[in-house]
């Protein structure tokens, strides 16, 4: 579990982030949501300790991250794992090599168990043929997917994504986002993704913080989103026309429901009396 | 000031939690190979040719009879072991080695793979810069060295090609007052340099912002500063160490 607390940020006396708090559970994909330029990328750059806040502090499973001492920093970060915007994979290395990367650095693990987390990892992210290529041989999907496999290959307890699914199609970005999505159950680790993708929110979207001009307006689940009665985060689901039909075809349906519920003589739901 | 303090204290970070040894020789031989053995072909051409050229111009200017055509290899050697092999060595590897390095950390800062490196806990600086740098101390006084002996035989073939001197001629001005303390003065030299160009360029190409233009414009930046910062240290270290 991660927890931040008034995670406060300016950049040349402009500020970006406005006294930002909460809480990213285990086993949950919690969704850093806004539009682009609202602090989100920053705000998850401060928690993976690459720009440091001007106030505030974060605790990963309780230990102090912000103002601590380095060694125990660099023992946090050991378990963090983080799939960039662009993948960062490295250039002058294969895929096996990249996933490998991490374990030769940060574990001591030999020559033969490093090859063999490396083949499992690859095949956890379905890439266990394409080991031997390089980063510019693959296309962007399976860039993310590597980029996953490096994140999770030593057994990282906090998985944070920046924008994973920017730039791909979108049954590669659903595929992406299963797949984070079904990693974090499977191993119980605290996800944090920045996104501003609203199929990312309804398809995997546990815990959804939104991000409006630095400050957090809302919090809650993807079953709560699209009732919210924030005017900026409706204006942000509803931007799109798709999400506009998608809510007219949910409240034409919900209306006619209703309707075919009095037809039949039956009370509507949620109005029955209270015995 | 602000830039020499910033420079500072990025140098004082490549020392700081470092990566194991292991790690680091093993980085060192890979920026060696870069650094010193792709670097070879080219140290080795300007330095032949540099040879050539001031065994045949020294031949033109030296007209008066009384002056022995052995000067002319006694004239070679010291202009060559003293300025022409470490300096235009050194310039040449700022070209080709300064602007490989900051282009490489450039790219690798606006692609987030520094950025990767850090989130994982690893000193990136140290692990990326540190083997550039002891890679460069390695291999500069290396190719010095070559570009030193090609030089001479430069000079040779054409003094001999030219019939401005005769090989003996040649070999006997290279053999006369013949001072050891000027190898070592080019050695330091090139150590001297070698630690200029690779840090200035790292620092350069490590703090990278922007996009490709950006990258292209710290390579350049790197080239330039190396170079001013050798032809000053050359300066410094003539009126110090002669």
């Amino acid at each position: 579990m991660i927890e931040i607390h008034n995670i406060q940020k300016s950049f040349s006396g402009v500020k970006v982030l406005n006294g930002i708090s909460g809480i990213f559970e285990s086993g949950k994909t919690n969704l850093l949501l806004g539009a682009s330029g609202t602090g989100k990328s920053v705000l998850l750059q401060c928690i993976v300790g690459l720009i440091k806040p001007d106030l505030g502090s974060i605790t990963y499973d309780g230990k102090v991250f912000t103002n601590n001492k380095l060694d125990l920093k660099q023992e946090i970060r050991r378990k963090i794992g983080m799939l960039f915007q662009g993948s960062a994979l490295f250039d002058s290395m294969n895929v096996e090599e990249n996933v490998e990367f991490p374990l030769r650095m940060l574990t001591p693990m030999s020559k033969e168990e490093r090859r063999e987390r490396v083949e499992f990892c690859l095949k956890r992210v379905g890439l266990e043929n394409a080991g031997k290529k390089m980063p510019s041989e693959i296309s962007g999907g399976m860039k993310k997917r590597v980029g996953i496999a490096r994140a999770i290959a030593p057994n990282s307890r906090y998985l944070f994504c920046d924008e994973p699914n920017s730039g791909l199609d979108p049954l590669t970005a659903i595929k992406i986002d299963e797949l984070i999505y079904e990693l974090t159950k499977e191993y119980d680790i605290t996800t944090v993704i920045v996104t501003h993708d609203m199929n990312s929110v309804m398809e995997i979207g546990d815990n959804i913080m939104f991000l409006h001009k630095g400050n957090k307006l809302w919090e809650g689940g993807r079953e709560e989103i699209m009732d919210t009665k924030v005017p900026e985060l409706r204006e942000f689901i509803f931007a799109s026309s798709l999400m506009r039909a998608a809510k007219k075809v949910d409240e034409e349906l919900g209306s006619l429901d209703e309707l075919s519920t009095i037809q039949n003589g039956r009370e509507p739901e949620g109005e029955k009396p209270q015995e | 000031m602000k830039t020499l303090g910033r420079f500072l204290l990025f140098l004082n970070t490549l020392v700081r939690r470092g990566e194991s040894f292991r790690i680091l020789f093993n980085r060192t031989i890979d920026e060696a190979i870069l650094i010193g053995i792709n670097s070879v072909v080219i140290v080795a051409i300007v330095s032949t040719f540099i040879g050539a050229v001031t065994c045949v111009q020294i031949s033109y200017n030296l007209t008066n009879a009384l002056i022995p055509r052995s000067t002319i290899g006694f004239m070679v050697r010291e202009m060559t072991i003293l300025e022409l092999a470490p300096t235009i060595t050194s310039i040449v590897l700022a070209g080709k080695v300064g602007s490989n390095i900051a282009g490489g950390l450039g790219t690798m800062r606006i692609t987030e793979q520094i950025d990767a490196l850090e989130v994982m806990g690893i000193n990136s600086a140290s692990y990326l810069v540190l083997p550039k740098i002891i890679a460069s101390l390695l291999m500069f006084p290396l190719l010095v060295i070559v570009a030193m002996t090609l030089s001479i035989l430069g000079g040779y073939v054409a003094g001999s090609l030219s019939g401005a001197l005769s090989a003996q001629e040649y070999v006997e001005g290279l053999r006369s007052e013949f001072i050891p303390y000027n190898i070592v003065f080019a050695l330091i030299k090139s150590f001297v340099f070698a630690f200029l160009i690779s840090s200035i360029s790292s620092y350069l190409g490590y703090h990278t912002k922007g996009g490709a233009l950006e990258v292209g414009a710290a390579s350049t930046k790197a080239v330039t500063n190396s170079i001013i910062a050798v032809l000053i240290a050359d300066f410094v270290c003539a009126y110090v160490l002669l």
